[in-house]
């Protein structure tokens, strides 16, 4: 299944786990902690942000760790700054339009 | 041309909202032209190699534009626009959604608002775009980014062609 970030990013829940293990790599338990909702559901939500490259995992003694992909999170800002360029482009592009329609106006 | 003018673009990924402000150096009636005549909005909509061609408009409340913006390999993508609230030279709002090239739409799609004012012969335009989904956001820049790239790929085999006359 084609998982990506914008899918990772799209769910509030999942947006305050990012937030959370930012900080530091937690146990599914202790991020559960935090959320008025079920372990089930954190799981839940964890295994997208695994798919999606947002997160790793790292297992210690019995308990497994997560933390983020700080450089997969840039992949966010390249996409918006992508984004930003195609509208500068079409302003460009309206600026002559409009010095145009003003010398036909003079 | 004066380059000083105000560009600002913000995307909230919580709110799916995107925010520009732009800043031209014409009057509001010129800009509003711009934004709100398809002959005009024709002519800057699309980003350079893409270009754009309206099929028709009716710009009033409840009124539709049909459109098409067109990849240098002549790839066609259609929208439909359709005019929510108009107030002359200051706002109008749209709902923007892709459709087939019969007019039927794919939704969801992407609420508009556009406000213009204008200050010593300077106008603002402030854009609001919020968007049903992210993916949907993420799905036209990949329009756009294999449209710039068809057109990479166009000039790198004219150069191929020319080098090896």
């Amino acid at each position: 299944m084609r998982r990506d970030i914008f899918q990772a990013i799209a769910d509030p829940t999942r947006r305050a786990i990012i937030t959370l293990i930012a900080l530091q790599a937690m146990t599914p338990n202790a991020i559960a902690d935090n959320f008025n909702t079920t372990r089930q559901s954190v799981s839940k939500h964890l295994k997208i942000l695994t798919e999606c490259k947002l997160v790793k995992q790292k297992q210690e003694g019995r308990e497994i760790y997560y933390s983020l992909e700080i450089e997969k999170m840039k992949e966010i800002d390249k996409w918006i700054e992508q984004f930003r360029k195609i509208w500068e482009t079409r302003f460009n592009q309206l600026d002559t339009v409009l010095a145009t329609l003003k010398k036909q106006k003079k | 041309m004066i380059n000083n003018l105000l560009f600002d673009f913000t995307v909230d990924k919580a709110t799916k909202t995107v925010s520009i402000t732009r800043e031209f150096d014409a009057d509001a009636s010129l800009v509003w032209d711009a934004f709100t005549k398809a002959e005009l909005i024709d002519q800057w909509i699309a980003p350079h190699p893409m270009t754009a061609k309206t099929k028709y408009q009716d710009f009033k409340v409840g009124g539709k534009r049909f459109y098409a913006m067109i990849s240098p390999a002549g790839d066609e993508r259609w929208a439909i626009q359709e005019y929510t609230s108009i107030t002359p030279k200051t706002n109008f709002k749209m709902h923007n959604a892709f459709a087939d090239a019969d007019e039927n739409p794919e939704l969801p799609g992407s609420e508009w608002d556009h406000t213009f004012s204008e200050q010593n012969g300077i106008t603002t335009v402030s854009i609001i775009i919020y968007n049903e989904s992210l993916e949907r956001l993420e799905r036209i820049l990949e329009g756009f980014t294999q449209g710039m790239k068809m057109s990479l790929v166009n000039l790198e085999n004219l150069l191929a062609n020319l080098s090896g006359k």
